[in-house]
């Protein structure tokens, strides 16, 4: 790994926030990455795929004049790393003020067919991945009495649809687990926000099947998530629009819902 | 650990730095905490009163000890002024032990929170400095822990090389565990206080210059807003001790409850809340009006007696003042330099503040000599201390116009001193400190922490 010399040191009248965003090598992530090293903040870029992460770094690093982003390679399935890595990361970055979690993976099943290696793989990252990083880093900003946590769930965690159970529960289970925690850390000064991504133009979208209405582009979204950092927001859709459209969603009858194709 | 995780700021809040805060009470715990860092492979500095400007007692997701669970006074002989006390002691809790026997601490800061393992790591100087030199030249020998896991005893005659590497090494070579310090005789718990106004900078450093010889202490304030003929007044405060005799009643003044800063103005309105009332003031058009105000009661030259506590301890007059600053904090920039280039050098740098429209809002000026200190920042001159308000959109400006200060300074052969200033960078420190003194104390450090376990983000800021 090619690893760029150390982060540069915060001083009052150049103060550095410092965040670690996990799941960075493309879509939302990566578009994030670079509106956030823009913004003057200095990150911890998180993946699996180590080409592609250091790809990403080296662009932002030469684009910044300065060492902005850190590479980490890490499978957020492999949960047992997360505390020494997480140490690490702050040791490294001198703190930390902002986590963002937006590893997903998706498999979707087929609308009759059934697969449980695919759910469980779903709910392993997306959902248990997430807690195994969120947890540790709620407790020590909870301890702080600062930071802010940015969970990157769906809007198929709102409702369970016919397409793909394992994504939904995984979606869910992520939305719900935000939601505590932020019942729990708002008393503390500790913001945590719930991102819910409609289509956006990523890999993953181009993988599943059928329509894509309302697609927004990964920069977009990612801009609508700083706006949402910056004021310390708690749950949003992006796009926008998709606030109205899950809100009738979710009030569409049992009854109803299960006849439909959706 | 995730636990200890605690957000820790500088003296004027313009800092913070999230850390795992551990709070030794024993030797054995510094060993434990060295023991941790090593495991979770973190690196540890340590912290007294948190009183420092910068980033001096921050290690920003390191271990940070607080030191301030070690403050117990082991020792103290009344009949010749010596004290070994553990290194999270404050100068308050020393000042007030020795008072009523007669003694004063030689040197102590504009606050007396501060605490010994600080005021050593940072070799504090007072308004004596010029006299007495930092607080270092009145240790006679403390003991440290080395992340090495041996723990030492230093004074000038044994391990000399450390004893002045570590008084003044920014905390970086070993953990104090106590400090011994010779304490200064007094025959009254009242000063006699010159003050008088100077009306312009060549005036001003002229009568720091003439007047020190004369007086025990003596320190200006310095009215940042003045611009043009006015530049550089202020007004010098000139300060001797009381000599045997000239206090009826002795006893009486250097009672400890003769001494404490009372808590209240007019004995009604609460000093807590005094910060409130200061903040609508910190602005350029407020500060203007408070600096000139004070020239004008400064005009009036007079003498009056005041308690030691009184006179040195201004910082602690109105608590939490620095909150006053509002929520960007302040930051403060101190600069020494010889007595040939102070009054050029201070001309530009305040005629650039005013340029900028950055004027400082408080400015305190000192006489100092050199020391023997391997990290020294004295020079054969002045210091100008000035403070600036931090605001969110002029942060970038005031950073241009304080590394045009560094070049002043460094052009002028000045130095800085590093409980105050934060945005000095490593270029600029090597250039003051020089090649050698630099090479220098990484031997040291190389010797007494070979793993590289102490580390503060100034060390990172200005070392690496």
């Amino acid at each position: 790994m090619s690893t760029p010399s150390k982060s540069v040191q915060s001083t009052p009248l150049n103060p550095r926030r410092r965040g670690i965003i996990i799941g960075a090598s493309d879509g939302i992530g990566a578009a994030l990455a670079h509106k956030l090293a823009k913004e003057g903040y200095t990150l911890a870029l998180i993946a699996r795929r180590n080409d592609k992460l250091n790809t990403i770094c080296a662009e932002i690093n030469s684009a910044e004049r300065e060492a902005r982003v850190f590479p980490y390679a890490h499978d957020v399935a492999n949960y047992q790393e997360v505390p020494g890595l997480l140490r690490k990361i702050i040791a490294e970055l001198g703190g930390l003020d902002l986590l963002i979690f937006m590893a997903g993976v998706n498999f979707p099943p087929g609308l009759t067919t059934y697969n449980f290696e695919g759910d469980r793989k779903m709910v392993e990252v997306n959902l248990i991945g997430a807690m195994a990083w969120l947890s540790p880093v709620a407790e020590m900003f909870q301890h702080a009495k600062a930071g802010q946590i940015v969970g990157i769930s769906s809007v198929a965690g709102d409702r369970g649809r016919i397409g793909n159970p394992g994504y939904n529960t995984s979606k869910a289970g992520l939305t719900t687990y935000l939601e505590a925690l932020r019942n729990r850390l708002t008393r503390h000064g500790v913001n945590v926000l719930t991102v819910k991504p409609g289509f956006v133009n990523t890999e993953m979208v181009k993988a599943a099947q059928g329509s894509t209405p309302f697609i927004i582009s990964p920069e977009q979204a990612a801009d609508d998530i700083y706006k949402a950092i910056r004021k310390r927001k708690q749950v949003i859709y992006t796009a926008p629009i998709w606030r109205w459209i899950m809100l009738i969603i979710q009030h569409v009858p049992s009854v109803i819902f299960r006849r439909m194709s959706f | 650990m995730q636990k200890n995780f605690t957000q820790l700021e500088n003296f004027g809040h313009s800092l913070s730095a999230p850390s795992y805060l551990i709070k030794p009470t024993t030797t054995d715990e510094i060993s434990e905490a060295f023991s941790i860092a090593k495991k979770l492979e973190l690196t540890i500095t340590a912290r007294g009163a948190g009183r420092s400007y910068n980033d001096a007692a921050l290690v920003g997701g390191g271990i940070v000890l607080d030191m301030c669970g070690m403050n117990a006074i082991t020792e103290w002989d009344p009949s010749i002024g010596l004290i070994t006390a553990q290194p999270g002691t404050t100068l308050e809790q020393v000042w007030q032990k020795v008072v009523a026997d007669g003694w004063w601490p030689p040197v102590v800061s504009g606050t007396m929170t501060t605490t010994l393992g600080g005021c050593l790591a940072a070799n504090i100087h007072g308004k004596n400095n010029y006299k007495m030199g930092p607080i270092g030249e009145h240790v006679v020998e403390f003991t440290a822990l080395l992340p090495t896991g041996a723990e030492i005893t230093c004074s000038p005659q044994r391990n000399g090389d450390l004893f002045y590497a570590m008084i003044s090494g920014l905390g970086m070579l070993g953990i104090f565990t106590s400090v011994t310090m010779q304490m200064k005789r007094i025959h009254s718990g009242l000063l006699s206080v010159d003050a008088f106004p100077v009306r312009n900078l060549h005036e001003h450093l002229t009568s720091l210059l003439d007047g020190a010889p004369n007086y025990n202490y003596i320190v200006g304030w310095l009215d940042g807003t003045a611009r043009g003929k006015s530049l550089g007044r202020g007004q010098i405060h000139a300060t001797r001790y009381l000599n045997e005799g000239e206090d009826p009643n002795p006893q009486e003044t250097m009672k400890v409850s003769n001494q404490v800063l009372p808590p209240r103005i007019f004995g009604v309105f609460p000093k807590s809340l005094l910060h409130y009332f200061m903040s609508p003031f910190m602005n350029n058009l407020g500060a203007w009006g408070i600096n000139t105000a004070k020239y004008i009661a400064s005009l009036r030259k007079h003498t009056f007696r005041q308690s030691h506590a009184a006179f040195h301890f201004l910082l602690d007059y109105v608590p939490n003042w620095e909150y006053s600053y509002g929520r960007g904090g302040l930051i403060q920039y101190q600069s020494f330099l010889p007595k040939e280039t102070a009054e050029d050098a201070w001309q530009e740098m305040l005629q650039l503040s005013h340029r900028n429209g950055l004027p400082t809002y408080l400015g305190v000026t000192k006489r100092h000599r050199p020391d023997k200190f391997l990290l020294t920042h004295a020079v054969d001159g002045f210091s100008l201390a000035m403070d600036f308000k931090v605001i969110d959109k002029r942060r970038a400006e005031l950073g241009v116009m304080l590394q045009e200060f560094d070049k002043i300074v460094i052009q002028a052969g000045g130095r800085f001193y590093f409980a105050k200033n934060s945005e000095t960078t490593a270029e600029t420190a090597q250039k003051f400190y020089g090649e050698e003194t630099i090479a220098k104390f990484k031997k040291l450090k190389k010797r007494c922490d070979p793993k590289g376990l102490l580390e503060s983000d100034l060390y990172r800021r200005i070392f690496e």
